[in-house]
Parts: C-alpha cells; structure tokens; sequence
C-alpha cells in the first residue's frame, strides 16, 4: 500500500519509521510522528464516521484539539477507549480504531435515513416528539435515543491502567508553547522564576511550525526549537508536551492532563498512562493561541471540508496532501498561505476570497506564483456524498446578499478560512469578564479576576512582532514581581508579512430554491436551520438557544462553531454580537479520562487500611475480616467449615458461659487533660461528671445542639485533671473535632487540651463469667477482685513487666474488663491472653459475636444512633441530668421530642420463635391493609439470641413504651417476609444488669 | 480547590480544612433562659447570603485548630482570615 496523499519529501515526521496500524479492520501505513488523522489522510481515507444526528459522512475538519467530528473509537493493549480525536492521537505500531456512531459500517449506515428524515428532527426534537405518550418514555423512546445516539463506547472492563495525581506550586504557568508562550517563559526563566510551560501537542513551538517567519535569522520552527532546548536545562523551568491545561479553579489552582503513555502501544512498566497535576500557580499566562473559524456554506460538513489551517499543517508538519485538486475559501489573508503551500508543493490551487479587491504582500505573492484567484466569490455549496467531488461557487455581491450564476468546478477539498477566534476558554474558566474586539468580530479576555493575563493570538493580536513583544514583556515584568530580578533580553529581529484587513463575511446565503443544510455546530449537528427555529419558537437569551438546539455543547465546547452561532443569533435578532453575548465556558476544555480523574484512588486504594496490632494474630487464626469504617476488624474465627452464622453463635455462647476475647483497639479514645477537664466533660455530656472520683469509669451521651444523640461512651477519671474518652469507632474523628470546636470557638476560657490516642493503645476486651479467673493469672500482683476492682472500676496494672490499663467495663452485658497496652505491646498482650486463658476455654470472638451479645443486651450502638434518635428513644433518659445544662439541652422541650407517644427503642421475637428477622424491617399492625401500609417503627439490629437459641432484634416503635406484649408484623418486601411478631422489653438478657457487677 | 492561609501552618489547600458553618452564631450562654425563637435561630436559622461571608473552617488534616474565614461566598474570594478567638475589627 503507498501513501498516495505523502509528499515525496518535507514535514517533521520521522520517514525511517514506517508504522502499521489498522482503521476499520483494513491495515494501513504511515510514519512516526504521524497522528492517526494525517496518517489516515495520507492513504487517501477521508471518511471517518457518521454525524451525531443525522448520521452524515464526517471526514476531519481540523488538526488537532479544533477537530470536532473525527472521533474514534481507539483500542490499544486489549483496552478499548471511547471519543478519540484522530487528529490528536499520535500514530503507533499496531494501532488500531473503529468508526463510531455508524451501524453496520462507516460506508452504510442504516441510521442515515434521518438524513432523509431531518425534517422531523428539527431543533428540540427529542423534546416534541418524545413527549407523549408518557408510559413510552422508558420502554420505547429511551431505548432508542440510547442506541441512536452518543459517539463511543466505554469498555465495561476494568481499566488496569495506572493514573497518577501531582501537585505542583509554580511562579509561573504558561498554557501553550507558540510564540507569547514561549517568549514570556524565555523571559520569566531568564529572571529565575519557577516556569511550567505546558503543550497539549507532540511538538513545541504552535503557530510557528507552520507559518512562513523569520525570527532572528532563523526560520520560526528553529528558533522554537533553540529555545525549548535552552530551557529543557534550565533548573527552574518545567517543559511539558502532551499536556493541556484544561482547567482553571479557584485562586490560581489549574490542572493539566498529561497523556504519558497515549502515543505508546504500551504503557511501560511502572509508568502512569496519564497524569493529572494540579498546579497552584503565582501567575498564569494563557497563550492558547487561536483557532480558524468556518465560513458557513451549503454541505459545509462533506468529507473535504476542513479548515484551511489544518490543510497547511497537514503540508508542514506531516508532509501530508489532503487533496491535489483543492479550492481555498477565505475571507482574509489566512487562506493564501494554504494555497501558496500547495503551490510550493506542485499543486494548483484555485482561491475564491470573498473581498472585492483586497491588497497585501501576501496576495501579491500568491498572485506572482500564478495562483488562480477569485475575488468576490463564494462557494454555495459542497457537491459529493462520502467525499467532496466538486464546487458550487458564485459571485456574491458587495452587499454580500445576492448570488450570481452558480458554477460548478471540479475539486477534492475545500480549505475555508473565516479568520480566527481567540481561545479564551481558560481566561473564562477563571472568571474573567471577556470583551468583544470589532476588528476580530470575537470575544477577548477583559479585566482579569484571578493572576491570569492573556497573551498573543489568543488576546486578539495577530501579528508574530506584537505578540513577541508583548509576551517577552509580560514574562519579565511579572516574574520581576516575583524574584526582584531584571535580566533584560534583546528582543530578536522579526520578518513577517503583514496581512490586509479581513472580510465580516461568515455565512453564505441559500440559493433560490435550494434548502442545504450550512452547519454551525459539526459535532452535535446543529445547523442554521436549527437556529432559526429556535428563535421563532421564542427561544431568546443564548444559554436556552444553548440548551434547546445544543449548540457548542458537548466535548467540543464551541471551538469552532460558537461564534458563527453568535453572529446568526445576532443577525435575526438584529443585535450587535456583544448584545447577545457568549455561553459560559466550562472545563474541561478538552475531555479528560475518568481514570485521570479518579488516580490512584482506586478500589483499596481510595482510603487508608487501618490494622490493629493484634491483625497478623487474626490473619494466622482464620479470621474473617470486615469493613468497620477505615478499619479492619475480624468478624469471626472461622474453625472448621463453619459459616458466620455458626461461628458466632459458638464465639457469643463462649463468652455466656466461658470467657471470650475480643480485639477493641478500633474504639476512638481521646486524652483529655486540664484543670477544667471535668468542667467540659460535664457540659458536653448529658449526665453529671465533676463528682466522678479519680480511678472510675463512668458512662456518658453527648447530644448535638438539635438534640439529637451523638455518640456514647465510657470515660474514665485517670488522676485529677486527667482522663480517658471512648468513643464508638465511627464517630470517634467527629467527636474529636467536635471537642475541639467547642474548646477553641466556644468556650476558649476552659482550660483543657484534647488529643487523639486511638492509635495509641490496643485493647483487649475480656468478658465472660471467668473473665476475672483469666484476670488473676495476666495479673498476679494486681488486686482484680469484686472489691479492688469494682463494676466501673479502673486501675493501672503490669503485665508481665508491661505498663497496662484495667477498665471494668462491659459492653457484652457479662463481668467484662477492657485491658489497654501500648500499641507495640498490642501482640504481647493478646498471645499472653489466648496462653494463660486456655483453662478458662478462653476464645476470641468477632465482631459478629460482639453485636449478639450487646443486642440480646439491649445495648445500643451505631445503628440505634442513626442520627435520628434522641435520649428517649433509646431508653438513654435517664442519664439526662435535670440540675445542669449541657450541649443540645434546650432542644429536649421540642414538641417532638416531648410527646406522648414518641418512638421507643423495643426488643421483637418472632412467634414461631424460629423465623429471623431481616435488619431494617418495617413494624406494621395489620400485614394485609392496603398499601402504602402504615410503619410503625423499623428493625434496627437483628441476631440469634445465644441466651434463648431464638432470633431476637431490637426496633425503633413508635409508643414503643406502651407497646410491651403487643403482636405486630414484621415486613421485609426486600426479602419478601411477613413474620408476626412479639414486642418485649429491649433487655432481654439480664435486665436487672447483674452480671456485670457479679 | 480553594487557597486558605491558616494563621498557624500558612496557605495551605482547600482539601486539607472541613468547612463549620457561620462564624457569627453565638452559642447561647449555658443556664440562661432564652425564648424558643432564640435557640431556634442559634440552632437552625442560617443567614446563607451572598457576598462577604465570616465563617469557620477546622485545619483539620493539619493544626487542628478552627480558623475564622472572611470569604466571599460568591467569588470565593478570601479577604482575611483569622484565629478562632481573635478580635475582628469591621
């Protein structure tokens, strides 16, 4: 296969590389340094996919991030990636990509037929036409907008993928490396400030590897090169290709995606496909450059079509043809270039420029090459289905309103050149008010709201003199702000041509009989027609226009169609541009992978594994591990083939009759110290707390301001002004903070400290009947007796030679200890424990077990304290103290909180006495009334109760106090269970609490 | 992603601070007697204008401390911020 499109010579693509690559199954070839647009253009492919609504050929209309319709789907490394712009993916061995949005195949597509149909698929019609009937929304037209629509498709795959995240602080960000970026990065270097110059190209140097300049006797592409070479040395500086800027955030935050891998077959072992930095810069400077604008004709998006722009950078860069019969359509001097291009090149371009007599260098030159020209002229139309085959040009008159005789001439492509329109999207992005420049006929940047200034094309300045100026002068006078340093550089001697004046000409007018489509918007389809439908259905301001045609939505964002958009609004409005004004910008500006997005925060990787000091035991035991917040903790000791269910039955009715073990390090504990310690516990608690002697342990609700229970615990008084918190191991960062807010913004006159010692120490709760049996022996010089260490006791001990804390506390409702180590000591402990408890038949026990053990208990936790409970409702009343004021006090005489038949925390036994009763059930009266029937309360907790052998669940009911005996049902429609029920007291096991004091 | 000068540790990112509301709501004193309709505004009466904002932040993967903001909730614009028991001069 040759590539009959390729220049024998030219271009900066490297032509001992020959690569393969495959576009819809059919094998390819072209070089290195090709993208896979240039690659495709060069082997005469010019059809690349079909148009989002109507299903119209679609070729390449651009060059890079401008292209708005050749989008591919990309696969690579068995990995497949959806909305790739062929103009910006670089070339690779073994590349291969499909056309999208076409079935069965980019040549026949059956979804062309609304081609044929556009004239019910005016603007805004999904929303006429997919009104009514409302039930065929779902199963009809949703289904069909789905298939019909959309470019790609994701891989349901997992990306293996790697993705990194940087941060990065700058002096100075410099988004794109044409002439202003590299000038103001030159000189703000050569100052010593910290530069990061970013490029969303392969190549350095923007504008200036395709345009005829001479920069201080080098030619522009040179010059770029020299400098990009001189700051790649330079400590200070930061050089970034592959890499667009693509956002612009608060207070100078910008971040950039750098494909790292994308234009290799492979990612390399250890490397990142992409990264995303987040750079917090002093100062930004936007040197986006600018991109061509359309001239909007009849058939304007035939394959063939493009932006006379890219043709020349498809010449320069790639030495890539896209037509030997081409026809330039310009309305400014931009389009000469183009053609004088081919010329060099042995092609004979005709152009047809829309001025009447237009005068400049450039023409000249064009002229003195015997470059075929016609002045006002326009084309009407392109002809060709999958490729343009020929022209419909007239004359246009000089009020640029009517047509002369249509002729049609014989061409490949059309290279339009409707001027330039600034890329102001980043300036916008950060909240700059853009003004409107008559000359340009586009928005430029105004005053600028954030350290962001913007520079050459894409702050309206066209001439390479100016923009060098004006960048190199930027680039030192803000990094002298910053370094206090004044390197002056001698700026280079600059040749250019100098362009004439351009013509406001951007729409062609309709012939006489004719209704070609003339597209504004190529991605999304949106054509004139649709505009002006719009505006007479009474659509007025342009961010509804926007919304209901969806014009300059979408990945493309507007690049090349938001303007022309503009001046047709303005034109039936009868309105200045200004007037109508400009739709926000929105980042990204270009699309950004969720991957990038997402980093390395992926799976286990999102959050922090917090282990115990005890978990290498738990591992060697068969522990089953769950999730318990960041933690993890086991959830049983498997032994045998035991499932969970058999497993904590035996751990739970090992702690009832023996004594059982179990790893509590995960609860939160925080150190609180200071003469008003107990001043803040007393507050911020519902009980009483300045009596509490040193060396006892009492337990404790703290409420939020609304009332509301926050979280409970045990504190223990460790000597005078010092003492020892427990939190549950879900809220223990929220107290803390909570602490600290009313100790720093409150009551900043209470003299307290709090830390967080959670990690600190390990625990090891010891309950069960022979718990003080398994005592006696870990601590033989220590008195554990009922008298020495009484029921909410506290003492410190040694442990074979290790410094420990003894709580007698309980929250498995059995004689129970809480034995604290350091942290390190965490191992030694609990091997001590499991060693000296074997003739106690000692076990350890999960977190499974733990939640039978406390449920038959009637003991709440987390999901009794859901954030919706007050004191009441969990049988937590009377711990309220009625002689002193505490956090959330005032709320308690609410209504709500006050009436009769509040919800009350219940225990539920199933009649049957065998059925178990799924969590998060509803409590209902009467299982048969109709829907929606009414709740009368949740399941809260359910378990199997180790006492009774029967399943057993504490709920929230409401009036629960009064419903003690009542038979209600339970209803699962999850688990579609009825279950007729009984409502008994909460403490079903030991109500009177005697055996944690025994 | 905002940039906040903690007045302990300097400019640090947004990400490191959780937001804490108004910074003008006073907490009514403890033991005084006050009309529902006072707590009620303590509680859950929030102003949520636009414009010049005092509010908390908690430093929180940081100094810990609670910090005064002056920030504009419109711009995000930050005039100023301060120590939680720092006197404001408006």
């Amino acid at each position: 296969m040759t590539q009959k499109f390729r220049l024998e010579n030219g271009g900066l693509i490297n032509r001992d590389k020959k690569l393969s690559f495959k576009f819809n199954g059919k094998t390819h070839y072209g070089y290195e340094g090709d993208t896979l647009a240039s690659a495709l253009i060069a082997n005469g492919v010019h059809l690349v996919g079909r148009s989002f609504k109507y299903h119209r050929p679609r070729g390449f209309f651009g060059a890079g991030v401008d292209e708005p319709y050749a989008i591919v789907q990309l696969y690579r490394n068995n990995e497949t990636e959806p909305n790739i712009k062929a103009t910006e993916q670089e070339l690779f061995e073994g590349l291969e990509a499909k056309s999208v949005n076409c079935w069965p195949s980019v040549n026949f597509d059956i979804g062309a037929i609304n081609n044929f149909l556009k004239i019910f698929l005016p603007a805004g019609f999904y929303y006429k036409t997919f009104m009514w009937p409302k039930s065929f929304w779902y199963r009809i037209y949703e289904p069909f907008i789905r298939k019909a629509a959309g470019l790609g498709v994701a891989s349901t795959k997992h990306d293996k993928e790697r993705y990194e995240h940087k941060y990065e602080y700058c002096d100075l960000l410099i988004a794109g490396s044409g002439p202003s970026g590299l000038a103001s990065a030159y000189a703000a270097a050569k100052n010593g400030a910290r530069v990061i110059l970013a490029e969303d190209k392969p190549r350095f140097g923007g504008s200036l590897l395709t345009s005829d300049v001479n920069i201080g006797n080098q030619s522009g592409e040179d010059w770029a090169n020299g400098i990009i070479a001189e700051l790649k040395e330079m400590p200070n500086v930061v050089v970034k290709n592959r890499s667009q800027v693509f956002g612009y955030y608060d207070h100078n935050m910008l971040v950039m995606s750098e494909k790292v891998s994308d234009h290799l077959p492979k990612t390399k072992k250890h490397h990142p496909k992409q990264r995303l930095w987040y750079i917090r810069a002093k100062e930004v400077l936007i040197s986006s450059g600018s991109i061509e604008r359309p001239i909007v004709f009849g058939n304007n998006d035939t394959p063939g079509v493009m932006l006379s722009s890219a043709a020349k950078e498809y010449l320069k860069v790639y030495g890539v043809l896209v037509g030997k019969n081409p026809l330039v359509f310009t309305n400014n001097d931009s389009g000469y270039e183009t053609a004088i291009e081919f010329k060099k090149n042995g092609i004979n371009p005709i152009i047809l420029d829309t001025r009447v007599n237009p005068q400049s260098e450039i023409i000249d030159e064009a002229i003195n090459l015997g470059i075929k020209i016609k002045f006002s002229y326009v084309v009407v139309a392109a002809q060709g289905y999958k490729k343009v085959c020929s022209a419909d040009i007239a004359k246009i008159s000089d009020n640029k309103k009517q047509l002369g005789t249509i002729e049609n001439i014989k061409c490949d492509c059309i290279c339009v050149s409707g001027f330039w329109t600034p890329t102001i999207h980043l300036a916008s992005q950060s909240g700059n008010k853009t003004k409107f420049k008559e000359e340009i006929d586009a928005f430029v940047p105004g005053t600028s709201k954030q350290n962001e200034t913007t520079l050459g094309a894409a702050n309206g300045i066209f001439t390479l003199e100016e923009t060098l100026k004006s960048s190199f002068t930027a680039g030192q006078d803000l990094s002298k702000k910053i370094t206090n340093k004044d390197n002056k550089i001698s700026f280079p001697n600059v040749v250019e041509k100098i362009s004439s004046q351009h013509d406001k000409f951007w729409c062609v007018p309709l012939p006489k009989g004719k209704n070609y489509k003339r597209f504004l918007d190529f991605q999304n389809d949106v054509a004139v027609s649709d505009i002006e439908i719009a505006l007479k259905e009474g659509y007025r301001s342009i961010e509804h226009v926007k919304r209901y045609t969806t014009l300059g939505m979408a990945t493309d964002q507007g690049k090349t169609s938001n303007l022309n958009g503009l001046q047709l609004v303005s034109d039936i409005e009868n309105k200045v541009v200004p007037a109508v004004g400009h739709t926000t910008f929105r980042p990204p500006y270009t699309p950004i992978s969720i991957g990038a997005i997402v980093g390395r925060e992926v799976g286990k990787h999102s959050k922090p594994t917090r282990k115990s000091p005890m978990h290498s035991w738990h591992e060697k035991n068969n522990a089953v591990f769950v999730d318990a917040g960041v933690w993890l903790r086991p959830r049983y000791y498997k032994q045998g083939n035991e499932n969970l269910f058999e497993a904590s039955k035996r751990e739970a009715k090992n702690v009832r009759t023996n004594v059982g073990v179990c790893d509590v390090t995960t609860l939160g504990k925080i150190d609180i110290k200071g003469p008003d310690a107990a001043e803040l516990l007393n507050r911020v608690y519902t009980n009483a707390w300045l009596k509490l002697p040193v060396g006892k342990a009492r337990y404790g609700v703290m409420l939020r301001e609304d009332g509301i229970v926050m979280d409970d615990g045990t504190t223990t008084r460790i000597s005078e002004n010092h003492y020892h918190m427990t939190t549950t191991t879900a809220q223990a960062a929220n107290v803390l903070s909570h602490l600290e807010y009313y100790l720093q913004v409150v009551w900043p006159e209470l003299n307290v400290n709090v830390v967080s010692t959670t990690e600190q120490w390990a625990g090891a709760a010891i309950a069960g009947p022979k718990s003080r049996k398994l005592l006696e022996k870990l601590f033989p010089n220590n008195d554990v007796s009922n008298e020495g260490l009484p029921f909410m006791g506290y003492t410190e001990a040694e442990l074979f030679g290790v410094k420990a804390r003894i709580f007698r506390i309980s929250f498995s409702g059995e004689l129970a200890y809480e034995v604290n180590v350091e942290s390190d000591n965490g191992q030694f402990m609990w091997e001590k424990i499991i060693e000296l408890g074997q003739e106690f038949q000692v076990q350890p026990y999960g977190t499974e077990a733990l939640s039978t053990l406390r449920i038959e208990m009637g003991h709440v936790a987390g999901s009794e304290l859901d954030g919706r409970t007050i004191s009441y409702d969990t049988s937590l009343e009377g711990l309220i103290s009625k002689k002193k004021d505490f956090i959330g006090k005032r709320s308690l005489n609410r209504e709500a909180f006050t009436s009769g038949d509040r919800q009350k925390i219940v225990g539920v036994v199933p009649l049957d006495k065998k059925t178990s009763i799924p969590e998060g059930s509803h409590l209902v009266k009467d299982a048969k009334a109709p829907l929606p029937n009414k709740k009368l309360g949740h399941i809260s907790a359910s378990c199997w109760s180790v006492e009774y052998d029967n399943p057993f669940s504490l709920a929230i009911l409401k009036d629960g106090k009064n419903m003690i005996g009542e038979k209600l049902f339970v209803m699962s429609p999850l688990k579609n269970k009825v279950i007729p029920v009984e409502i008994v007291s909460s403490h079903y096991v030991d109500p009177k609490g005697e055996r944690v004091r025994s | 992603m905002l940039h906040i000068k903690c007045p302990y540790c300097g400019m640090r990112s947004q990400n490191e601070f959780s937001y804490g509301g108004d910074a003008s709501v006073k907490r009514p004193e403890l033991n005084k007697e006050i009309s529902d309709e006072e707590w009620d505004n303590f509680v859950y009466n929030r102003k949520s204008l636009r414009g010049k904002h005092l509010e908390l932040w908690q430093h929180l993967s940081g100094c810990r401390q609670w910090i005064k903001v002056e920030r504009d909730t419109a711009t995000h614009e930050i005039f100023n911020t301060y120590k939680a028991d720092e006197e404001i001069s408006q």
